[in-house]
């Protein structure tokens, strides 16, 4: 138990030595997708290899005893998890990609023993090979503040968060500052909310603060349920001291003395980290009744989500922690004056609180130097689609999306062409080639100007092959599935929009659908109850906007122009490519193809199911898609 | 189906979290780990003993995806699909494993009681895409076939122990 | 405090609670599903919407007003999102307008004109779901609700319930009772306060109103009908007339022109209520009884202490059956000793649907046979007249028949109002039966829509307290709060429905200021009746002498089983 700051200073030397006493440092990834990839038997097979090679191994950082050796940590999420599993080695900045089992022996040997690099490993394409993690295309671009830490320190060790400068900002927070100067503080950075909305966060706090009622309430929003986006669970699995840490000077800000972290079901490993990282700190003192000695006390809870969309709502999202059906509800009153169990509430999402340290410790004009004007500081994205490299990036507000998909992404997959951006999950819209969109700055205002937003991150890439009609259906299909049901206009407007959408890409929609769907699409975002009503039909309206031309093909000429709506494909064989062997007719399913051997054969459009299986089984290419 | 349910655990959880109605859902999420599914018994006996109607938790266990009525099977798959999943083909492997189960959206458990096939829409593994899970454990870039693979491989240690 | 422009016009507000209080003050009917001022808000229909001045769209019943605030209530834009809500809303709802039994009272209906709403655009394939009709009071018809949560609200808020809630979400949600039971299945009181909120036909009120035409049609029964105390404030809200006016000789015209026998008073046996409900609180405080003491009168409420207060039956709750079960025993046995041949068929008007429930319960029952055959709600006897043709603003007055022409003391017909039963059984207790007395029983504070209310009253040389409560949800804060000593009462009256029978949900839908309207009507009668004490009631000595003889407290009394 830590009691005051001297002791704090003296433990976070303690484990600063520790860590310097680790000559090199191997950080296996531990993220889900890595994980996933097998990372955690490469962590155990290099423990193992040590022991056996007789190398001082260590699991944890050793303050007691501090003599040299490897530190090998299971580390969170670097966000290049398409080449998992990742494993970096410090000092000297390297990465090693797509590692199995067998490189393992090698590693070892090479690096662990003798510093030396196991080059094969490292990343490479037409540019050349790349040895260090930040000169990789895909990092060089980036400005990591926020997930710096993540991939770079072990994810379950408070001690190597307070040797990489942990829990400074609670220290000033605690023994520099008052709650007036820190919510000043993160208001005059600008810091917004990273969760959707863009709200200023200090706003929020100082609104919390001059509430007459003195019981309040930090809640942290990590209800990350954006389909495609997971920039909150790297934060929570990779540096979940550095949210903690947010959430607690929200606490001394706001004079709250309990906190909640609400995270969705799908992230049991999120939970265990925050769990374990929960733990620690109580241990230490730095959550619990007075803190590093002072009179302020702060403990933090975790409920667990049970999987609702909807719950990433605000009133939703307390309706559910006071175990209620995550409904939202009409506001006024406000989540500040009235939030989780009628209580003054501070909420913001993990990212946000993830801000707050940094803001608290580099300062305003830092922070107001990264980023733009009115939206400063960095913004994570999940990058996904058909990109060259997917991932998990950040960037500073204002990154055009050009440098995004371009640079960072390493442009369009198999080298198809760009046709749009799905941003904002389904609560989004799309950016386009056209109309200057691609060079747009990414931040709140800007997109807030051509209909998009931010949401809480995804960036989907769309090639020229994506019909932009059935991303409306997917995103829709998705909406529909989550609303919550209670405001008519979400609940039946939804419904009846994906019904729409599902005649256009099925090929039966006409084109009085298609001014339904718009006139209902108006209506849904004019008059639903919460924020995800008012947007779930973006991604109709922006597609609409944008791509009408295709929603006519597929209503009047019956036609996909991206190809991608099988109902609307039609095969045919070219008689002139066909030599009569009824390959296609023995593969046919539903036996749609008939004709005599030797001659030409043909399908019965009416029967055809449209699988393809005929497609692929003509070893003459006959077979046509029109 | 007349099941006997052991109803100290569900006193243990109780006492564990406590009475009020907030935690409730930790509650019945407990329930599920323990059983797998919510037994009206046992959903009964906690609407008593907390003292909410049997409506009210009826209403929250039917809002939120993870709770089922239905007892589900000893395997549980998911196929994520989510936005990358989805561009990334997860469909037919949804498709394939449904066929090779017999199962659908409307009956997702076998028949054995093996297993239970259901979708998610994000994992957040989109690196991975497309994802399945068994049992919580995440199988990344799969097909159709390797889906086949897995839940034949599932089998065959079923029927030799 | 301020001012707020409306569509122009500059209103002032007070203390509203939100901007759809306002509009409607300033005389525009807003359009609303799910919002009723006595629940609370929950802002799902959407309809009414309206327009500020950068031209957002909010919901009038979820925005505060500001001072100087500007709104527009309709604008072509907000038609047209009204219209898409309720064409939205009918695609998925039964459209048997003509067989439905809310047909003509349908919120959904009366709007869907109002908006001119004259096509749906999209087919309606929700699945047909099965009908409930297992509650001996209400039916549930899954298919005609538009899921505005009114009931679910009133089942929680006001009865402290929650006999049916959502469940499931999005486009699979619905409204029902857990794990969609029978009504009959739960725990519910039948009190009705659902079906009285519900806005379209998905929860209704029971109708027995065939079967009443069957009675009147056969020879061999003899009718005869009781009209309770509540209904002759409410029936006039069908036919036009001023709220709360006294329609009983009215209505008593209408039953005997549809050929009832004979038409008595509920009030009367109300009396007799108190007589016996008075003499056993009595005997409690001379023989050191159980107390406090609960009123008995009230079904649903009843049902809710077998349920919820088992400790309570047979001990707390005073053995006195209802005043309408008492005039049932009282029917019978003057049937009885009538010498007429035929069958008796009693029947009463209630403003209750509770009492559909009441008359089926065993402990009404003697030999298979219901002392109380049928149980009409106010409503159902108002489709009765309009099915007959009577005219019925236009009719005469016409008295009660004999023996019981009498009809009951003021005592009595305050039965129908909250705090009334108290009020009637503390005059009875009261040493001092002057008509000064009667007024100072008026101000010791047991009259008024207070959900809760307290009195001390002096009798017999020592003070008795008093509460009286309406609404279950209430009513279960005060037994808790008795239970655990933390207040201490003599005498707990306890009302289900919101200000007593006057809002039974047998009766036209009305929430104060008209409800109050209903009380004023009752007060004003008990003022213009000579006689305001109930064994002051010429009548009472015959009932007991002549009729009831030594059965006079197995009738009069129940033990619940």
């Amino acid at each position: 138990m830590i009691k005051s700051r001297d002791e704090l200073r003296a433990y976070r030397e303690k484990c600063e030595r520790a860590l310097n006493a680790q000559n090199i440092r191997v950080l296996v990834c531990a993220g889900t997708g890595c994980v996933a990839g097998g990372s955690l038997d490469i962590y155990k097979r290099l423990i193992e290899l040590c022991e056996e090679k007789g190398l001082n191994a260590q699991i944890e950082l050793e303050k007691e005893v501090s003599h040299e050796g490897i530190g090998i940590k299971k580390s969170g999420c670097h966000g290049f998890c398409e080449l998992g599993p990742l494993v970096k080695i410090e000092p000297m900045g390297w990465l090693y990609l797509q590692v199995k089992i067998d490189d393992c022996e090698e590693i070892v040997e090479k690096t662990l023993k003798n510093g030396e690099k196991v080059e094969r490993l490292f990343y490479h394409d037409d540019t050349g090979v790349y040895e260090k993690q930040f000169d990789i295309p895909f990092y060089k671009n980036q400005t990591r503040i926020v997930l710096d830490e993540c991939g770079q320190i072990d994810a379950d060790s408070v001690d190597e968060y307070i040797a990489f400068g942990g829990y400074r900002a609670v220290e000033k927070a605690l023994f520099e500052m008052d709650s007036v100067g820190i919510c000043n503080q993160i208001e005059e950075s600008g810091l917004r909310g990273r969760g959707g909305g863009g709200y200023p966060a200090g706003k929020k706090w100082i609104q919390v603060l001059h509430q007459p009622e003195t019981l309040r309430y930090v809640v942290c929003n990590g209800d990350e349920g954006d389909p495609g986006a997971f920039m909150d669970r790297s934060i929570m699995e990779g540096n979940p001291h550095r949210m903690l840490e947010g959430m607690i000077i929200a606490g001394i800000a706001t004079k709250a003395h309990e906190g909640y972290i609400y995270v969705r079901a799908e992230y049991p490993l999120a939970v265990r980290r925050l769990n374990r990282a929960i733990e620690a700190a109580r241990k230490l003192g730095l959550l619990g009744d007075n803190i590093l000695g002072t009179d302020f006390s702060f403990d933090i809870h975790i409920n667990q989500g049970a999987g609702a969309f909807v719950c990433g709502e605000g009133s939703a999202l307390t309706a559910s922690i006071e175990g209620e059906r995550g409904m939202p509800r009409v506001k006024p009153p406000r989540t500040v004056e009235a939030g989780l169990f009628g209580k003054p509430t501070v909420l913001n999402n993990v990212e946000t609180y993830a801000n707050v340290p940094l803001i608290i410790i580099n300062g305003v004009d830092w922070y107001r130097s990264i980023g733009t004007e009115t939206s400063p500081g960095t913004k994570a994205f999940a990058i996904t689609g058909n990109v060259k490299n997917t991932g998990l990036i950040e960037v500073p507000m204002g990154t055009t999306l050009r440098e995004v998909v371009f640079e960072i992404g390493g442009g369009i997959k198999n080298d198809k062409k760009f046709k749009a951006v799905q941003i904002g999950g389904p609560s989004g819209g799309c950016l386009t080639l056209g109309e200057g969109q691609i060079d747009l700055p990414l931040d709140f205002d800007s997109l807030k100007k051509v209909g998009a937003m931010i949401g809480s991150g995804g960036l989907v890439v769309m090639d020229e092959h994506t019909c932009m009609v059935e991303v409306a259906r997917f995103f829709m299909n998705f909406t529909q599935n989550e609303s919550c049901g209670k405001c008519v206009p979400c609940r039946e407007g939804t419904r009846r929009m994906l019904e729409i959408l599902e005649r256009i890409v099925g090929g039966t929609g006409t084109l009085e659908d298609i001014d339904l769907l718009e006139e209902l699409a108006n209506t849904v975002s004019k008059t639903a109850l919460c924020g995800l009503g008012k947007t779930a039909a973006n991604p109709v309206l922006s597609t609409l906007k944008y791509f009408r031309n295709e929603y006519v093909a597929h209503v009047v000429d019956k036609k996909c122009p991206a190809g991608e709506c099988k109902a609307l494909k039609v095969y045919r064989i070219d008689p002139d490519k066909c030599k009569g062997c009824s390959k296609c007719a023995r593969q046919c399913p539903v036996s749609a193809i008939s004709g005599e051997i030797k001659s030409p054969f043909s399908i019965d459009t009416a029967k055809c199911i449209k699988c393809g299986a005929c497609k692929s089984a003509c070893p003459f290419g006959a077979v046509e898609e029109v | 189906m007349e099941q006997k349910f052991d109803f100290g655990v569900i006193d243990k959880i109780l006492e564990t979290y406590g009475s009020e109605q907030k935690n409730l859902i930790t509650i019945l999420q407990s329930v599920q780990s323990e059983h797998h599914y919510l037994p009206r018994k046992v959903l009964e006996y906690i609407a008593e003993k907390m003292n909410i109607s049997l409506a009210k938790i009826y209403s929250v266990a039917t809002f939120y995806e993870n709770f089922s009525l239905d007892p589900k099977g000893r395997y549980i798959i998911k196929i994520c699909d989510g936005t990358a999943c989805h561009v990334r083909k997860s469909i037919p492997i949804l498709e394939r494993v449904r066929d090779t189960l017999g199962v659908s959206a409307e009956k997702p458990t076998t028949d054995d009681m093996m297993f239970t096939v259901e979708t998610v829409s994000c994992l957040g593994a989109c690196g991975l895409a497309p994802v399945m899970t068994l049992n919580d454990k995440v199988y990344p870039a799969m097909t159709p076939d390797k889906a086949q693979e897995l839940i034949d491989a599932v089998r065959e240690g079923e029927s030799e122990s | 405090m301020g001012y707020m422009y409306i569509d122009g016009m500059k209103i002032e507000f007070k203390d509203e609670k939100n901007i759809l209080e306002v509009i409607r003050k300033a005389g525009i009917e807003m359009p609303t599903f799910c919002y009723y001022s006595e629940l609370s808000t929950y802002g799902a229909c959407r309809m009414c919407v309206v327009e500020n001045e950068r031209g957002g769209i909010e919901a009038a019943c979820s925005t505060l007003p500001r001072d100087g605030m500007k709104i527009k209530t309709n604008t072509p834009a907000l038609q047209k999102h009204r219209k898409m809500i309720l064409e939205l809303l009918l695609a998925t709802h039964c459209r048997d307008c003509t067989t439905c039994s809310k047909n003509g009272s349908c919120r959904l209906q009366e709007l869907a004109l109002r908006f001119g709403v004259k096509r749906v655009r999209f087919e309606n394939n929700r699945e047909e779901k099965e009908k409930d009709t297992s509650s001996k009071s209400i039916v549930r018809d899954p298919n005609k609700c538009i899921l505005c949560g009114d009931c679910v609200r009133v089942c929680q808020e006001k009865q402290g319930l929650g006999i049916i809630d959502f469940a499931h979400r999005g486009s699979k949600l619905q409204v029902m009772p857990a794990f969609d039971m029978k009504l009959c299945d739960t725990d519910c009181v039948n009190c009705g306060q659902c079906a009285a909120v519900c806005p379209t036909g998905a929860i209704t009120v029971k109708d027995e109103t065939e079967k009443m035409w069957q009675y009147l049609d056969d020879p061999t029964k003899r009718v005869v009908v009781q009209i309770a105390p509540a209904v002759r404030v409410a029936l006039g809200d069908e036919f036009g007339i001023e709220h709360g006016e006294n329609v009983l000789g009215k209505t008593v015209k209408a039953l005997k022109m549809m050929g009832v026998d004979s038409v008595f008073d509920t009030a009367l046996s109300a009396d007799l209520t108190v007589m016996e409900e008075a003499a056993e609180f009595m005997e409690r405080v001379e023989n050191g009884g159980t107390f406090p003491m609960y009123t008995s009168c009230c079904p649903a409420w009843i049902r809710y202490a077998e349920n919820k207060h088992p400790e309570l039956i047979n001990t707390n709750i005073s053995s006195c059956r209802s005043p309408m079960q008492m005039f049932g025993s009282v029917i019978k046995k003057w049937h009885e000793q009538s010498g007429d041949e035929r069958e008796l068929i009693s029947v009463a008007i209630m403003p209750c649907t509770a009492k559909k429930y009441e008359v089926a319960r065993n402990e009404f029952t003697e030999n298979g046979k219901r002392v109380v055959e049928l149980s009409l709600t106010t409503q159902e006897l108002a489709t009765m007249i309009r099915e007959a043709g009577i005219q019925f603003g236009e009719l005469e007055n016409e008295y009660l028949d004999a023996p019981f022409d009498m009809g009951g003391s003021g005592a009595g017909v305050i039965f129908g109002v909250t705090g009334g039963v108290a009020e009637a059984v503390i005059r009875q207790c009261s040493d001092d039966k002057s008509s000064g007395a009667v007024k100072d029983i008026k101000f010791i504070g047991v009259r008024g829509r207070d959900e809760i209310k307290e009195a001390t009253v002096h009798a017999g040389g020592r003070d008795f307290k008093i509460c009286v409560v309406h609404g279950l949800a209430n009513a279960e804060k005060i037994i808790r709060a008795t239970q655990s000593g933390e207040l201490y009462y003599d005498l707990i009256e306890i009302m289900a429905c919101p200000e007593g029978c006057i809002g039974g949900a047998g009766q036209p839908f009305a929430i104060s200021p008209e409800r109050d309207k209903r009380a004023r009507g009752l007060y004003h009668t008990d003022e213009r009746i000579q006689i305001k004490f109930s064994d002051k009631n010429p009548i009472m000595g015959y009932i007991y002498d002549d009729i009831l003889k030594d059965e006079a407290h197995s009738l009069l009394h129940v033990h619940y089983e």
